[in-house]
């Protein structure tokens, strides 16, 4: 493993097999009465969000205190691009504090990287998010709930996803998470096809591992985890598509295309969803949506990132002292 | 001493050849000049070039004294070769008023490093709304004859219509910097596979082409002439040849980092590399080398940028865009277009000296090297490599995307009007 997590391209097929194994044994903590590893303890992680993101805070906090770290939490509302010297301050004053991991959220692309490469500061680096380039643990979070459905829970351990066949709908352009997406994806051997109007699309997807259609409807039959993206509105205003009803129309995923996905394909969203225009509520509020799983595994995959990059090399779980008490 | 013998140089790159310097003006050239009375500059083996010109430099006086002033930006010139710069007009306040390009013109007087040439901003405020008093710049002791909103595209098709028509009157030119504004917000490098990949908003070629095609038909129109600033992809010297082709009086310039660096180094997310217009691909560089030598670009200009560290040390987004260029320009020059074969020094001096003062109409610059003419020189040491220390650089500022990369050739000597600012590599 490397010390950072930037970008789902620098893991390897062995590095996401690890994370994703390592998150099972996670998962398991969460089914005990008591949710709390040690492993952390004594270790500071800060959670630096330059941008809102509730759930993805929630999600890191909830995975440091399982894993018995001291957490601080750094909202630093607005942006720092106004005035561009504050994410280097900020980064050195965490330094000064003796921080061991910062999770980043940042509105601009590239941020994490620079934090993690420009010598500011010593600790480890987690991209949480940032502009429209990479969210790598929310391509392992989905990547977890794929193999869970898709292969099993116990018959996963040590597998890929070779041979599966995701499509990813929706907007790809300011995606962050269809870009972590098609690099985890295919470096677990599966096959993607992204789904979008051409606007929608960047220029210069042709070198990405994976297949570009505009036409949802024909690749639902051979699909087996259809992805949604969420689709904000103001992209509208900017002319990305004409009208919500025909992005709906052309792009949605409702329950007469969900009846075409074969039986055991799942739907997949990394929410927040925006109901009626991207995914019908039938479609959200059935069996084969996997929401709010996506997000309970998110706490896993954290863990797991965690424990690797911070941990050290004992056993994620220590499962004789846990017995012990 | 007022003579000066520059010893057994190759003038333009030709056979060696003494200058002697009286005063301001070269007295002779030949060979086996008496060095009688005269300081003697042993120069066998070196380039003799008349003094550069940069069409394009952003001198940042007044309003951002912290990036750099007439008087560090006139010696960073220097150091490179430099004897005249044209001064941007961005500036703050703008230099759309007679008031504020004469104060530029006058500093550089002053300070004698280097000949400033002021910019004229094409509309009030580089607004892009309402034409600067253009003749009253021209009219002013600055003499401008350069007019450009550079930073902001004058996208107006009728705004730019009526500059072009009214700086016939005086023979002035409107430089251009070609950016759809529709077509690039929130752009933060070249759109493409590089783009794609970092998640970086797209500045994409077309957003130059379409601005340049609308541009040269305009000129042709209107029967005036337009210059292009830092071109920077293969589409746009296509338009470019197609117009010349045509008879379009149009003249375009490309900067060396457009010559020499492309999009994938974006790929460190190093603010240094941010530039507008952003570095293109590698096919672009190879386009616009060809285009170079072949005479479609006429020009090499700098768009020295100066900033502050803090404006570069922080994410990439937050970060101003623009790198320092006057003093790593030739050798940029020598590496890409002269150590290839594709330009001879006296394309070099053709592209870098003589053009740009036929553009911007400078009095006494780009001139043979012969006698009677102003002794506007440069003397380059080709043979030298070495890396590029910014520590060393006269600049306020050191953003260049060069730092510890081998360049080859070194400017050694630099004379203005016979009067020397560089002297073995060091500013007098």
């Amino acid at each position: 493993m490397q010390r950072h997590l930037i970008s789902a391209a620098d893991l390897t097929r062995d590095d996401a097999v690890l994370i994703l194994d390592t998150a099972e044994e996670m998962a398991r903590v969460a089914d005990r009465p008591i949710k709390k590893l040690p492993t952390l303890r004594g270790r500071t992680i800060v959670n630096l969000f330059f941008e809102d993101s509730t759930r993805t805070r929630i999600s890191f906090e909830a995975a440091e205190k399982r894993l018995s770290a001291d957490v601080i939490n750094f909202t630093a509302k607005g942006s720092s691009v106004s005035k561009g010297e504050s994410l280097k301050d900020t980064a050195q004053t965490l330094e000064a504090m003796g921080v061991d991991a910062v999770v980043i959220r940042h509105g601009a692309s590239g941020a994490p990287y620079r934090l993690a490469t420009s010598g500011w500061i010593d600790a480890a680096v987690i991209n949480a998010g940032d502009g429209t380039h990479q969210h790598p643990t929310q391509a392992l979070l989905d990547a977890f709930t794929m193999r869970r459905r898709l292969i099993g829970r116990d018959a996963g351990l040590g597998q890929d996803l070779s041979g599966k066949r995701i499509t990813i709908v929706g907007d790809v352009l300011h995606s962050r998470v269809a870009r972590s997406n098609v690099d985890l994806l295919h470096t677990l051997g599966a096959e993607v096809t992204l789904v979008a109007p051409p606007t929608l699309v960047p220029v210069g997807v042709e070198t990405w591992p994976c297949e570009v259609s505009y036409d949802l409807d024909s690749t639902l039959a051979k699909s087996d985890a259809v992805m949604m993206l969420r689709v904000q509105r103001e992209r509208m205003n900017a002319a990305f598509f004409p009208t919500e009803r025909e992005y709906s129309r052309r792009y949605g995923l409702d329950g007469d295309r969900m009846a075409r996905m074969p039986e055991h394909a799942i739907v997949m969203h990394p929410g927040p969803m925006v109901r009626g225009m991207e995914i019908t509520a039938e479609v959200a509020d059935s069996d084969r949506c996997t929401v709010v799983e996506q997000v309970a595994n998110g706490v896993s995959i954290r863990m797991a990132v965690l424990y690797l990059l911070l941990g050290g090399n004992e056993p994620a779980v220590s499962h004789t002292r846990i017995e012990e008490k | 001493m007022s003579k000066i013998l520059i010893r057994g140089a190759k003038v333009l790159g030709g056979e060696p050849q003494d200058v002697l310097i009286d005063g301001a003006v070269i007295e002779a050239v030949g060979t086996g000049l008496s060095d009688e009375g005269a300081e003697v500059v042993e120069a066998a083996g070196k380039v003799l070039l008349p003094g550069l010109v940069d069409l394009h430099t952003h001198l940042r006086e007044p309003g951002r004294e912290d990036s750099e002033t007439v008087l560090t930006g006139t010696r960073a010139a220097a150091s490179g070769g430099y004897t005249a710069v044209f001064a941007m007009a961005n500036t703050f306040p703008v230099a759309d008023t007679a008031g504020v390009v004469e104060q530029v013109y006058r500093l550089g007087q002053e300070h004698g490093y280097c000949d400033v040439q002021p910019i004229g901003a094409v509309t009030v405020g580089l607004e892009g709304k309402k034409l600067a008093e253009l003749g009253a710049m021209h009219e002013s002791a600055a003499g401008v004859t350069v007019f450009s909103d550079d930073g902001k595209c004058v996208d107006d098709a009728v705004i730019m219509r009526r500059a072009l028509e009214y700086v016939k009157a005086f023979g002035g030119v409107v430089a251009q910097h070609a950016q759809e504004p529709r077509l690039t917000e929130g752009a933060q490098m070249n759109e493409g596979i590089v783009s794609a990949e970092l998640g970086l908003g797209g500045w994409p070629a077309v957003a130059e082409e379409s601005i340049i095609a609308r541009d040269v038909l305009l000129a042709e129109h209107v029967g005036s002439r337009v210059h292009i600033c830092h071109l920077s992809t293969a589409g746009s010297v296509e338009i470019v040849r197609w117009a010349k082709s045509r008879g379009i009086d149009v003249t375009a310039e490309v900067t060396p980092h457009h010559l020499l660096l492309t999009d994938e180094l974006v790929r460190t997310y190093n603010p240094v590399y941010k530039v507008n217009p952003p570095l293109r691909t590698e096919r672009d560089v190879l386009a616009l080398r060809e285009a170079l030598a072949d005479g479609t670009i006429d020009i090499v200009a700098t768009d020295h940028a100066p900033h502050p560290h803090e404006d570069k040390d922080c994410e990439w987004a937050a970060a101003a865009m623009g790198m320092v260029g006057l003093e790593t320009a030739l050798s940029v020059v020598q590496e890409t277009m002269v150590d290839t074969g594709l330009l001879t020094w006296a394309g070099v001096a053709e592209r870098m000296s003589v053009k740009p003062a036929e553009i911007g109409r400078a009095k006494g610059h780009g001139r043979p090297v012969s006698a009677g003419e102003p002794a506007n020189l440069t003397l380059v040491d080709t043979e030298y490599r070495g890396d590029v220390d910014p520590a060393g650089f006269a600049s306020r500022s050191r953003n260049t995307p060069y730092e510890g990369r081998e360049l080859p050739g070194r400017v050694t000597h630099t004379w203005l009007r016979g009067k020397a600012t560089l002297v073995d590599g060091k500013l007098t």
